[in-house]
C-alpha cells in the first residue's frame, strides 16, 4: 500500500493499559497519533481531478495534516483517513484541479 | 515508499516525513504546518522543547506522539531555560550540538509563551549564548486558553477579552515587535518567517543550524479558529501579511540587516486586503484602519531604513 504512512499507519495500534502495573515509569511516548482517523471530522471533502493536474505539488507543501501523498505515477492523492477536509489545497491549486464537494453518507 | 526519482528532485522542500497525521489540531491550523517543516527541515536528530500551548495538543496525548523526533514538555514560562539545559548537557556529555550533522535542540513556543510569559527565560537564553534555536509561532494571541490577547495581538483585533461593541474596547495597543527586543541582544541569527513561504523557511531553518549561537525565528502561523476565518484561507492570510508589509520577512545576521520580501521593488498592497479576510477585524471603524494603515507602514520604512544603513 503507497499510502504516506505505509507501514507505519497499518502498524499503529490502540494502546490502553488495563492496569497499572501495564503503565511505563516515566511519561514516554508509546504510540503515534496514526491511530486517530480524524477524517471524520470533516463536513466537505476534497476530489482531485486528474485531468487538470499539473503535478506542481502545492498542495502536498500546504497539507497541514499532512494527508496528501504522491503516487507512484507522480499524482497527488489523499488519504481520506485523515483529511480534516480545511480545504487549504483546493484554494492553492493553480489550475484548480481540486474541489470541495460535501460529503453525504 | 515508491516514489519516482524525477518526481522528488522536483519537490521544493525535503520528502522526508516525520510529523504524523492523526494529531489534534484545528481544521487549517498554521502553527502544525510550521512544525511539520520543522521537522522537514532537521529530520529525527532534534529535540523539540514546547512549553504549555497549542502544540502540546497537537504533539499528542500520552501514550501518542505527532513527532517522529524527541519532544519535552515544559511549563509555560520555561522554554528558555530549559533549551539552554538540554544543550549544556549534551555537550556535557559529548554531543554535537548545531552545525551540519549535530543534534538541534529546538524551543517551540507561542506568542503568549514568548512574548509575554517566556521573556526572561528567552533573554537569558539569549543573552548566554546557547548553542540552541528558539521558534516563536505567532498566531497574535493566546489561542489554546480561547482567544485571550497576548501583547503581540494586532492593533484593532477582536479577541474574547477584547470584544468591542459600546461598553467594551477592541485591542487599542499595537503588536509588540519581539524580533527587535531579541536582536537588541546581538545575536548571530534572527528571522522573521511565514507558513505561505516555506522554501523561505527552510532556508532560515537550514542557515540557523549552521551559525554556532543562539538563534531566533519569529514564524507567522494564522489561526483560522481564534481569527475567525475560513479554514481555507490560512496560506493566503499569511501570504497576504507579506504582501501588505503587515509582516515583512527578513533576516539579521551577525549584525546585518537583509530583506527577504518576495517582490523587494512593490510597493506593500493595503492593509485592508489583509483585514478583510478574517472575522477578528470586522468591528474595526474606518479610523481604526487608518491607525493600523499608518503604524504597518511606519514600521515598514523603519525597516527599510535599517537595511539600507546596516545592510
Amino acid at each position: 500500500m503507497n499510502t504516506l504512512f505505509g507501514k507505519a499507519k497499518e502498524e499503529a495500534r490502540v494502546i490502553s493499559p488495563k492496569s497499572v502495573d501495564e503503565y511505563p515509569e516515566a511519561p514516554i511516548t508509546l504510540g503515534t497519533t496514526l491511530v486517530n482517523f480524524t477524517g471524520d471530522w470533516r463536513t466537505f471533502m476534497p476530489v482531485i481531478d486528474e485531468s487538470k493536474c499539473v503535478k506542481c505539488y502545492i498542495c502536498w507543501k500546504f497539507c497541514p495534516e499532512p494527508a496528501i501523498y504522491i503516487k507512484e505515477d507522480g499524482f497527488v492523492a489523499i488519504d481520506y483517513d485523515y483529511c480534516k477536509g480545511c480545504g487549504i489545497c483546493a484554494n492553492e491549486c493553480p489550475t484548480k484541479a481540486i474541489t470541495m464537494v460535501r460529503e453525504e453518507k | 515508499m515508491e516514489v519516482p526519482e524525477d518526481v522528488k528532485r522536483r519537490l521544493t522542500l525535503p520528502f522526508e516525513e516525520n510529523f504524523f497525521a492523526g494529531h489534534t489540531a484545528c481544521q487549517g491550523c498554521g502553527a502544525s504546518l510550521g512544525l511539520r517543516y520543522v521537522l522537514k527541515a532537521y529530520g529525527r536528530k532534534t529535540i523539540l522543547v514546547i512549553p504549555a500551548c497549542c502544540s502540546t495538543i497537537i504533539a499528542g496525548p500520552w501514550p501518542y506522539s505527532a513527532l517522529n523526533a524527541n519532544l519535552f514538555h515544559t511549563a509555560f514560562e520555561t522554554t528558555g531555560a530549559v533549551i539552554s539545559g538540554i544543550e549544556a548537557a549534551l555537550k556535557a556529555l559529548g554531543y554535537k550540538v548545531k552545525g551540519e550533522d549535530g543534534i538541534m535542540v529546538v524551543g517551540w513556543a507561542g506568542d503568549g509563551g514568548t512574548a509575554d510569559i517566556g521573556l526572561q527565560a528567552l533573554s537569558g537564553f539569549l543573552e548566554r549564548g546557547h548553542d540552541a534555536l528558539y521558534i516563536m509561532y505567532d498566531n497574535e494571541a493566546y489561542m489554546n486558553t480561547g482567544i485571550q490577547r497576548s501583547s503581540s495581538t494586532p492593533y484593532g483585533a477582536w479577541t474574547t477579552n477584547t470584544p468591542g461593541g459600546k461598553r467594551h474596547f477592541l485591542e487599542k495597543r499595537h503588536k509588540k515587535k519581539v524580533i527587535d527586543i531579541v536582536i537588541a541582544h546581538r545575536i548571530p541569527y534572527a528571522a522573521t518567517a511565514s507558513v505561505a513561504y516555506p522554501e523561505d523557511f527552510l532556508r532560515k531553518l537550514k542557515k540557523a543550524q549552521k551559525i554556532p549561537g543562539p538563534s531566533f525565528i519569529q514564524l507567522f502561523a494564522p489561526c483560522p479558529t481564534g481569527w475567525r476565518a475560513p479554514t481555507d484561507k490560512t496560506i493566503e492570510i499569511a501570504r497576504l501579511a507579506v504582501q501588505t508589509a503587515y509582516f515583512p520577512l527578513f533576516e539579521y545576521e551577525n549584525g546585518k540587516y537583509k530583506i527577504n520580501m518576495p517582490n523587494p521593488k512593490k510597493e506593500p498592497k493595503p492593509i485592508e486586503e489583509f483585514l478583510k479576510l478574517q472575522g477578528r477585524f470586522k468591528y474595526m471603524t474606518k479610523e481604526d484602519i487608518e491607525v493600523l494603515q499608518k503604524w504597518v507602514l511606519e514600521e515598514w520604512e523603519r525597516l527599510k531604513k535599517l537595511a539600507e544603513v546596516f545592510g
